[in-house]
């Protein structure tokens, strides 16, 4: 492992803003951390950044621990949420910087911001005036500026955050492509589940300071480790069920679940796809709530006469009228039973 | 944090120390009932109850005249601006001796109102209160226009979308953003003005009377020791407790501002109002300023033309053993070490101060370097005189004596100006240094100082010009072969006779000169950097 964390805990206050929290991030591993704010990613960035002491726990980087080894030793880089690229310096002084620390002669400079800022996609913009810069040219200068002392680890808080949606979403294609040809090791923290699941290897899902899941996008998608998870990742069918002889018993009625399934008291996550529509006089019945059209499909909210709201994912044509009553029926493809 | 304590401590602890223990210790025993005693007397009280009411009109009149100035340096381009800049500042700089005689040239007996309208202030409190506002329109319009430059006007407009009314987004926005510098700048003003000496002493006559009048006139006049210590005392204190009610109002305002370019948040005034605000405002400066100024210049030719400059250069071997013009060579001298000193160890200090881990000790010490401000400038170069002459120091033959005095008074200053900068820069620019390989000196250096450089340039500037102009403890320790600008003015004020009131005249006049060049030096020095921030 290049970095290891053991136990790391940090507190503010009293309260636990990191609560030992176990990871691992191998070479050329791509890991994403994900949660919504205040859930402590950001500090654990600082954390293994050396900005952050630990209340007690280790850091471990290449093996070595980190106590007592100050920021500018450590040899990571880190991309801050809102840049800080240095006001009084241009797009090349910023670059740069990192390298005039380690020592790297003028030559070395210049030829390395060059080959930099065409790796991001802003050749010749070493003149200029960062207060000049948009968004996004701010995003790709306080890459090259982080990427430029070549760091074992490359840190990156919230690398798209501020841009536009466009933007963000050519952005992290390009950003997994470079990092995958480099060969940098990347550890990114992010409330966004898209940018995470398009960025990352490997997927860790924090909660109030500890780690509520790890695992490939996939996984994470498909089995949600529980209810905070599968919530957060945005499912709405979330409910306490019981399984017996593959067969849940809901406040929806009864639903089918995948073979293999754990038996006994479980939370029950029923993606959209697998609510389906059916006449109003078969399955349970639902009057439509709204409707929110999502490019692809329609996401429709049925409301059951005494049980929580059901959202499904209806074909555009297929979609119900907002007042019709349907019939819902569920496909156990689509069901997942979690912890 | 090292240098500055102990600079404090031997140049000024030491001799403060000293003098207070000569003046409170008889035959080896301590007598602190002396404090007691001196308080109880009537005429004390009555010093004490002038001294802090004149400060504190002298100080509501200053913020009330110079705020609008403030505001107008800082947001206003407009031809002239740079020379009015450095207009304003001058007086600040002048010896007080001289303001107090150039306003009793013009508000006094035979002078120009007398003559014109036959107005006279000279007997009222009016002549003082005046001139503390023409010394100290400077530092409002320095202190707080400097940071109001520096604030980014987006922020007043993002409030005026919200639905702010104009003078509402500036109260709510503007006004906290430089309620430190405005507490800053009231504060300096209150402690020129309770400690102030030269200005009461010409203006004041016998009816008015400071606390640092008294104790020189204690000191100087009837030799009474014990007393001057024990007044100075009483100033300490009072000083000691201001300084400490300002360090905790600005801590408790600090906050992370948003700095930008001060070029370009200046521009042309637009509409009537404006135009008038901005008349208005080069209407008091001519008024208050250049005509004191202006009765000044045309009081050191006279009757004799260029009579009293040319003498200047005479050695005359009674009142100078040099040519009096020899002084502007010494107080250049002087004035550029103290300089050095004072930003060194200012500069120390306020870093240290601004560093987040930064203890409740560190952070007293705030209070403390501004003590040498508060403590009359009399005590302080009668302390160097008494305690640095024998061993274990012994400077008393050195010339480095009296750039120490001046920069000891020039030191809050550089604290003074840079520390709201540098609290004002982002840790997290810091940190990015950090996390690039900047060892956190480097940070400093990298991020830090580029950003404080301007702030570093104006506290040079102030620290110059207050060297240039000390007064009160430069008289006590500059040899007399070697006299200050101001030393030698007063030397020549003293003396009866034409002549020499005369060549006072001039020689302020020369000092005025040297004090406007090198501050308009100094304000291009601003412009040219500034496409580095």
């Amino acid at each position: 492992m290049l970095l290891s964390l053991q136990g790391a805990t940090v507190r503010f206050g009293g309260r636990a803003v990191l609560d030992a929290v176990d990871l691992g991030v191998a070479e050329h591993e791509i890991v994403c951390v994900l949660g919504p704010s205040g859930s402590g990613k950001s500090t654990l960035l600082r954390a293994v950044a050396g900005l952050q002491p630990l209340d007690s726990g280790r850091i471990r980087l290449d093996g070595h621990d980190q106590a007592g080894v100050p920021a500018h030793k450590r040899g990571v880089g880190l991309m801050f949420q809102d840049h800080q690229l240095f006001p009084q310096r241009d797009v090349g002084g910023n670059v740069a910087f990192g390298l005039r620390m380690h020592g790297a002669s003028r030559t070395e400079q210049s030829e390395r911001v060059r080959e930099l800022l065409g790796l991001v996609g802003l050749p010749g913009a070493a003149g200029r005036a960062v207060a000049a810069l948009s968004g996004g040219e701010q995003q790709r200068v306080a890459l090259a500026r982080a990427l430029a002392p070549s760091p074992r680890l490359l840190m990156l808080d919230e690398p798209l955050g501020q841009l536009d949606r466009s933007l963000r979403e050519r952005l992290v294609v390009e950003l997994r492509e470079l990092f995958g040809r480099l060969g940098t090791t990347v550890l990114a923290v992010t409330h966004d589940q898209g940018e995470a699941f398009a960025l990352a290897d490997r997927v860790v899902v924090m909660r109030d300071g500890r780690i509520a899941q790890s695992g490939t996008p996939l996984e994470v998608w498909q089995r949600p480790a529980d209810a905070f998870v599968a919530r957060f990742l945005g499912f709405e069918n979330v409910v306490e069920a019981t399984v017996v002889d593959g067969v849940a018993v809901t406040p929806w009625g009864k639903a089918p679940v995948p073979d293999g399934a754990p038996q006994g008291a479980r939370t029950l996550l029923v993606r959209p796809a697998g609510v389906r529509l059916v006449p109003a006089d078969e399955g349970l019945r639902c009057t439509v709530a709204a409707r929110t059209f999502r490019g692809t499909h329609v996401a429709v909210r049925l409301q059951p006469e005494d049980a929580p709201r059901l959202e499904a994912a209806c074909a555009l044509r297929a979609a119900p009228e907002v007042g019709d009553e349907v019939g819902v029926e569920f496909d156990a493809t689509e069901i997942a039973v979690l912890g | 944090m090292a240098v500055p304590v102990a600079f404090f401590a031997v140049f000024f602890a030491y001799p403060v120390t000293a003098i207070v223990a000569r003046g409170l210790k008889t035959g080896g025993t301590w007598q602190p009932g002396r404090i007691g005693d001196v308080l109880a007397q009537s005429d004390v009280r009555q010093v004490l109850w002038f001294t802090t009411w004149q400060a504190l009109v002298s100080t509501a009149l200053t913020l009330l005249i110079a705020l609008p100035g403030a505001y107008v340096f800082a947001r206003f381009d407009f031809p002239g601006r740079q020379v009015l800049r450095a207009v304003v500042t001058v007086p600040f700089v002048l010896p007080t001796v001289v303001v107090g005689t150039a306003f009793m040239a013009l508000v006094g007996r035979g002078g120009l109102l007398d003559e014109l309208w036959g107005v006279r202030l000279d007997t009222t409190v009016w002549a003082i209160l005046l001139a503390h506002v023409f010394f100290n329109y400077a530092v409002v319009v320095r202190t707080v226009g400097g940071l109001w430059s520096q604030l980014d006007p987006r922020q007043e407009e993002a409030a005026r979308m919200l639905g702010a009314s104009r003078f509402a987004a500036w109260r709510t926005v503007t006004l906290p953003a430089l309620a430190p510098a405005v507490a800053a700048a009231a504060l300096m003003v209150f402690l020129f003005t309770f400690t102030s000496f030269g200005v009461v002493q010409i203006l004041g006559g016998p009816a008015f009377s400071t606390l640092e009048v008294e104790i020189y006139r204690q000191t100087s006049e009837i030799f009474d020791l014990s007393t001057a210590a024990v007044l100075t005392m009483i100033q300490f204190v009072a000083v000691g407790a201001i300084l400490a009610l300002h360090a905790w109002t600005v801590r408790r305002r600090e906050t992370a501002l948003r700095l930008v370019d001060a070029s370009a948040t200046a521009r042309r005034p637009r509409g009537a109002g404006q135009w008038a605000l901005l008349g208005s405002v080069v209407a008091t400066v001519a008024v208050l300023i250049l005509l004191p100024l202006a009765v000044l210049v045309q009081r050191s030719f006279g009757a004799a033309g260029l009579g009293y400059y040319r003498t200047l250069t005479e050695d005359d071997g009674g009142v100078f053993l040099a040519a009096p013009i020899e002084a502007v060579g010494n107080s250049l001298q002087y004035a550029v070490a103290a300089t050095a000193i004072a930003v060194l160890i200012g500069s120390l200090a306020a870093v240290a101060l601004t560093r987040r881990d930064a203890g409740r000790l560190v952070r007293g010490f705030d209070a403390l370097l501004m003590l040498p401000l508060g403590v009359s400038a009399v005590t302080v170069g009668f302390g160097f005189l008494i305690a640095l002459d024998e061993p274990p120091l012994d400077l008393r033959a050195s010339w480095i004596l009296v750039p120490l005095a001046q920069a000891l008074v020039g030191v809050p200053f550089v604290v003074r100006t840079m520390l709201p900068v540098l609290r004002a820069v982002d840790v997290r620019l810091r940190e990015a240094a950090a996390v690039l390989g900047a060892s956190p000196w480097r940070a400093w250096r990298e991020v830090d100082l580029p950003m404080v450089r301007r702030a570093l340039l104006i506290a040079a500037g102030f620290a110059f010009a207050v060297s240039l102009g000390e007064f009160g403890a430069t008289v006590f320790i500059a040899r007399p072969e070697n006299p200050t600008l101001p030393v030698a003015v007063a030397r020549l004020l003293g003396r009866p006779g034409g002549l020499n009131y005369g060549q006072a005249m001039a020689l302020s006049t020369i000092l005025m000169i040297v004090c406007a060049v090198a501050l308009l030096v100094l304000e291009r020095l601003r412009t040219d950097r500034t496409g580095e921030f």
